[in-house]
């Protein structure tokens, strides 16, 4: 497996050379969201999220950190793997350079995957502060990571459930189809992925409750709530445990199988 | 690193390609048989479409074969492609470098996808940057590379990890005369060092130039096979005299025929190719023939036995460009 080694290195070299890029990337969203939502809304007293003043009761900036990180995480890692696709399928076929390797085809995509679940990672990495500082006072989020264990598994399962699904995007589509999927597909997981809400909260609406059990970022942001905010809500830790697991190895055997069907004739 | 003593590098029995097309199967390559010796510069000659890319295709564990059989020194290309792909060194048709690095990196990086570590990754790198004359460019992104240095830079990257076989699609398509013949002649001294070579053309030029042997290829099968001077003594191998009329030439079509040492006759509205073993005095007899039914001779040209000639031969037909 050291071909496999050799590719992964190749990602993570490109990755240090554009850092810069990287860094604004993933800083962007997370840094606006939480100053509206934690500095600029208390500030001005506007509210959202559970009464927000009440005593003992969470504030806002606490539900969305475990949020704002699955976003980051499921974001990044699906971008570090299909977009490089587009351009690798392209004319071209940059893929050959990858894929003329001494080694079987899947290997060049489950490199893909472990590099984009590597970038997916320092993103969480880089988002946490961010979450945790930018807030108005009073506001700061009660986090901290409660139980480590728990913690490492989710963060590295969701990386690589994000970035195996970036893998199964960028194969299953034409490439100059893939930015248009980002929005039709990335958008609704990312609004109805339980990041701003607990899914346990969503008891009013129970037909929402049940239909957002397929979206991935689901159990990567409950799975974050339990290990960071272990005291509010969050959905049972065998279920999102099952979820992530057999979530990673059903899309990985999934996507390296039609990545093996697209660059094979 | 070369082959097992006694094991061809190249050896394809029956090999087949048939695709599932909306009116039904495509067959773009069917049932070729090779065989190439150690150390042998052999070129696989046809017009665009002729099943070429398909058939290197299959080599290099790109295409799936539907039918026969691949081994590249000994190893069956279905049964084990990752084993294969150690022993070929490939040279798309496409421009296929890494964008993201720069043009050391390209060859470093090859170097340990096969296996060499980073120190002999990044000396053999060297070498090649300076046999290749890339070495002032080593730094640059591949993007800023002209054609015929990007061109360069993939020999380069197909030879880093000493492969028994240099595998070319169509290497010299789309370059520019000058940078044409510079290649010519590196893979003419890659051949004198012992290097066993498979090129794909559509060019006769390169193809009589450069191989040692060529296999003819269209509409997915093998039509000839043998050295070029074989070739263009071979029965397939004709004089073209090719001339033009002011009128519609059908008329002359039997009279022409009939001369000696004729052996084909094609008209085509005031056109008459002829295809003759001896075309001394050809021109001349065709004319009176022509002028014997009122045609008066606007051109004529003569053609000696050339690849194109063999092909137009074997085929039947004009060749597609």
């Amino acid at each position: 497996m050291r071909v496999l080694a050799a590719l992964y290195s190749r990602d993570i070299w490109v990755l240090r050379k554009d850092i810069g890029q990287f860094l604004v990337r993933v800083v962007m969203q997370p840094l606006l969201f939480t100053f509206v939502f934690a500095y600029v809304f208390p500030k001005i007293g506007q509210g959202i999220g559970p009464s927000h003043h009440a005593v003992g009761a969470p504030s806002f900036s606490t539900i969305l950190v475990p949020g704002l990180i699955a976003v980051a995480i499921n974001f990044q890692g699906i971008q570090a793997v299909a977009l490089p696709l587009v351009q690798e399928f392209s004319y071209s076929k940059e893929i050959e350079d990858r894929v003329l390797a001494p080694a079987p085809v899947w290997t060049v995509g489950l490199a893909k995957i472990f590099s984009g679940a590597t970038q997916s990672m320092l993103a969480a990495g880089i988002v946490f502060p961010v979450v945790l500082l930018v807030h108005a006072k009073g506001e700061a989020p009660s986090v901290a990571i409660h139980n480590v264990p728990l913690f490492i598994f989710v963060l590295v399962f969701a990386s690589l459930l994000g970035s195996a699904f970036g893998l199964l995007i960028g194969t299953t589509f034409e490439p100059r189809k893939v930015p248009l999927i980002f929005s039709v597909v990335l958008l609704p997981l990312t609004f109805l992925g339980c990041i701003y809400y607990p899914w346990s909260t969503l008891g009013p609406i129970p037909w929402l409750k049940w239909a957002v059990l397929i979206n991935p970022l689901v159990y990567m942001s409950e799975g974050l709530r339990a290990a960071l905010t272990p005291t509010l809500p969050h959905m049972p830790i065998w279920g999102f445990s099952c979820a992530l697991v057999f979530g990673v190895l059903g899309l990985t055997l999934l996507s390296l199988r039609t990545f093996q069907r697209r660059v094979i004739d | 690193m070369t082959a097992a003593a006694g094991t061809a590098p190249i050896r394809v029995r029956g090999l087949s390609k048939v695709y599932d097309g909306p009116h039904g199967p495509i067959v773009a390559v069917d049932g070729i048989d090779l065989e190439i010796t150690s150390g042998e510069f052999f070129g696989l000659l046809g017009p665009n479409g002729a099943g070429k890319s398909t058939t290197i295709g299959m080599l290099t564990t790109r295409v799936r074969p539907t039918g026969g059989t691949a081994e590249v020194a000994g190893i069956d290309v279905t049964k084990n492609p990752a084993a294969v792909k150690q022993r070929i060194g490939v040279v798309p048709q496409t421009n296929t470098l890494d964008r993201a690095l720069s043009v050391r990196d390209n060859l470093v990086f090859h170097g340990r996808y096969f296996g060499l570590s980073g120190r002999e990754s990044r000396r053999r790198a060297g070498e090649l940057l300076e046999r290749f004359q890339l070495t002032d460019r080593a730094d640059s992104q591949v993007l800023t590379l002209s054609g015929g240095m990007a061109q360069r830079l993939m020999f380069a990257r197909a030879l880093l990890h000493e492969p028994d076989v240099l595998i070319l699609d169509e290497p010299t398509s789309g370059i520019d005369p000058q940078t044409r013949i510079n290649l010519w002649e590196i893979l003419q001294d890659l051949h004198a060092a012992g290097q066993t070579i498979l090129l794909t053309t559509h060019y006769m030029e390169e193809a009589d130039t450069l191989c040692q042997r060529i296999a003819i290829i269209d509409n997915g099968k093998l039509l000839a096979l043998g050295s070029p001077a074989e070739l263009k003594a071979g029965l397939d191998a004709e004089s073209l005299v090719t001339v033009t009329f002011d009128l519609d030439a059908d008329a002359i079509k039997s009279d022409v025929e009939a001369i000696a040492g004729v052996a084909r006759v094609e008209i085509e509205g005031p056109v008459a190719r002829v295809f003759t073993h001896d075309a001394s005095g050809i021109v001349g007899q065709v004319a009176t023939t022509g002028a014997r039914h009122d045609l008066s001779l606007r051109d004529a040209t003569v053609m000696p036995p050339t690849l194109e000639v063999v092909f137009l031969t074997l085929t039947g037909r004009a060749y597609r460009e």
